[in-house]
């Protein structure tokens, strides 16, 4: 009978180096052997590895949670898909299932859920950047416009003549909430009055109907405070105007910008520690909203939110490709995903969990992507037990921005599946190949190779 | 003296290189391999010692040993000769 086998591991003992926590990062270890169930062999399988893995439970079960943190503080409220976070359709789906409207900051986008059904009166446009062509349409089809600049004005304007009506629009606020770095690129400045001649701009051009404003203070704010500041700053900003020039801001839309339990590099504690809950968010933000309210007066509130929603509900599954030795002593391994497909790595530690039990103690390590490129870095330092070829790794969360913002660049983008309320496993973007890259090529007939 | 031989190493892994003052730990594979080549064995002979002892293939085995060995080469416990 063979003893059982174990990577051959030395380690330099090191005093005065104890973890803070307390656990000693040599026996940690995190082994998840399936998502909502449905075990991770089988589903790289059948879908292949990398691949990316949204739980419909997790990501239902977010969005009830900040739905009930701010509709149990304030009557009014409308939560708005921020579909720059993930504009998959079945992830689009799900949120619109639970009542979420589109919030969009492109044309494309705005093409987007209409495709998938969403009337554009339940579409929000916001963004500095409206081609024209898409400002005719979201007025004709009645989507809430947040303006950004004076140009857009101009442009509504126009379309206002165009079209023979008078759209109702918003307007884009920025100002200081007492946070870094203050946001002070999209909309008009408050402080500086910036904001209140975009109002009379609008009020003396006599086209368009003020009836809401919009903020968006910053994004991963760790800060319930600043989201107070913001709703009592916008609070008085829309009394003024009301007061003014006699419109009726019917709505506030105070952005998103709440972060999700992800652990920001540069931050010490844990997300668990730092990461303040939805509900002194809520707290904050409906007390703000009610005590600075006139009475009887309850503006619909609107929130973007969509990291804080959507993040956990996503997963990695890479797999270890090769390990190696650096010449500093540090271990690294090579994984199948990278930074193309992980976009968030730039700023996030993942939690990195693995799919098996592996003995011997944790050494640190460096996770290496599959790109020939030097930043291709996954993380940087993390603590693992020696890993065999073919382990796979969990990464999360990466629910929020990576599945809009990879790049198909050096490998093919891989397949995304939806694991159902049920554990029913759905494909909801297929893995890429040559044909989706090579689509819209054109090679002129005189550089036709002829080997 | 060879450093390996220099190194006082007991039976639950714990090793002092005198020389230094470092200490260090290995796991039961790790003390394994040391013992062997204390003894001169050669890579080949270990990987087939690892093999049989072991529930381990000598593929994975011998990937195990070379990264063992470039570790204990980074802690400066190994001289080129000895490989």
């Amino acid at each position: 009978m063979k003893e059982a086998y174990e990577k051959p591991v030395i380690l330099k003992l090191k005093t005065g180096m104890m973890n803070k926590f307390g656990s000693s990062p040599a026996y940690i270890r995190k082994v998840r052997k399936e998502i909502d169930g449905v075990p991770v062999e089988e589903l790289v399988e059948k879908f292949g590895s990398p691949l990316f893995v949204f739980s419909e439970k997790k990501l239902r079960q977010k969005f009830r949670e900040v739905k009930n943190a701010f509709t149990l503080r304030y009557p009014n409220v409308e939560f708005s898909w921020s579909y720059k976070t993930n504009y998959l359709d079945a992830i689009c789906a799900v949120l619109h299932q639970e009542g979420e409207t589109a919030e969009v900051v492109s044309e494309f986008e705005y093409e987007k859920a209409r495709r998938l059904g969403v009337p554009g009166n339940q579409i929000i446009y916001n963004g500095p950047y409206k081609p024209y062509d898409s400002l005719v349409t979201a007025v004709k089809e009645g989507a809430r416009i947040n303006i950004d600049h004076f140009e857009e004005i101009a442009d509504l304007e126009r379309v206002a003549d165009e079209l023979g009506v008078k759209p109702r629009v918003g307007i884009r606020l920025n100002m200081d909430t007492g946070i870094h770095p203050q946001w002070s690129r999209f909309g008009f400045n408050l402080e500086s009055g910036q904001a209140l001649d975009a109002v009379k701009r609008i009020a003396s051009g006599g086209k368009l109907e003020l009836v809401g404003l919009h903020c968006h203070i910053g994004t991963f704010i760790l800060d319930p405070h600043a989201y107070e500041v913001e709703v009592k700053k916008m609070v008085d900003f829309a009394y003024k105007v009301e007061d003014q020039f006699g419109f009726k801001i019917e709505y506030l839309d105070i952005g998103g910008g709440f972060p999700s339990k992800n652990r920001l590099k540069g931050i010490y504690l844990p997300p668990e520690v730092a990461v303040p809950s939805v509900d002194e968010f809520a707290e904050r933000v409906c007390s703000a909203l009610l005590s600075s309210l006139r009475p009887g007066d309850y503006p619909k509130l609107i929130l973007e939110s969509g990291r804080a929603i959507v993040d956990e509900a996503g997963y990695l599954i890479t797999t270890v490709h090769a390990a190696k030795r650096l010449p500093s002593g540090l271990k690294a391994y090579v994984l199948d995903a990278g930074v193309n497909i992980l976009f968030t790595a730039f700023w996030y530690k993942f939690n990195v969990e693995i799919d098996r039990e592996v003995h011997g103690t944790s050494e640190p390590c460096v996770l290496y992507g599959p790109l020939c490129m030097n930043i291709d870095v996954v993380d940087d330092l993390t603590y693992l037990p020696p890993l065999p070829r073919g382990t796979r790794l969990i990464l999360s969360p990466v629910g929020a921005y990576n599945v809009t913002q990879w790049m198909q660049f050096i490998r093919y983008r891989p397949a995304v599946v939806l694991i159902g309320e049920n554990g029913e496993v759905d494909l909801i973007r297929e893995a890429e190949d040559l044909t989706d890259i090579v689509r819209r090529e054109k090679l002129p007939e005189r550089l036709k190779l002829e080997w | 003296m060879r450093k390996l031989e220099r190194l006082a190493i007991n039976d639950e892994g714990f090793i002092f290189d005198p020389e230094t003052g470092n200490s260090y730990t290995v796991n039961k594979t790790g003390l394994f391999i040391i013992k062997l080549l204390k003894e001169g064995k050669s890579e080949e002979e270990i990987v087939k010692a690892l093999s049989e002892k072991f529930d381990v293939s000598e593929e994975d085995a011998r990937r195990d040993l070379v990264d063992f060995i470039e570790q204990l080469r980074l802690y400066g416990l190994l001289e080129g000769e000895n490989v």
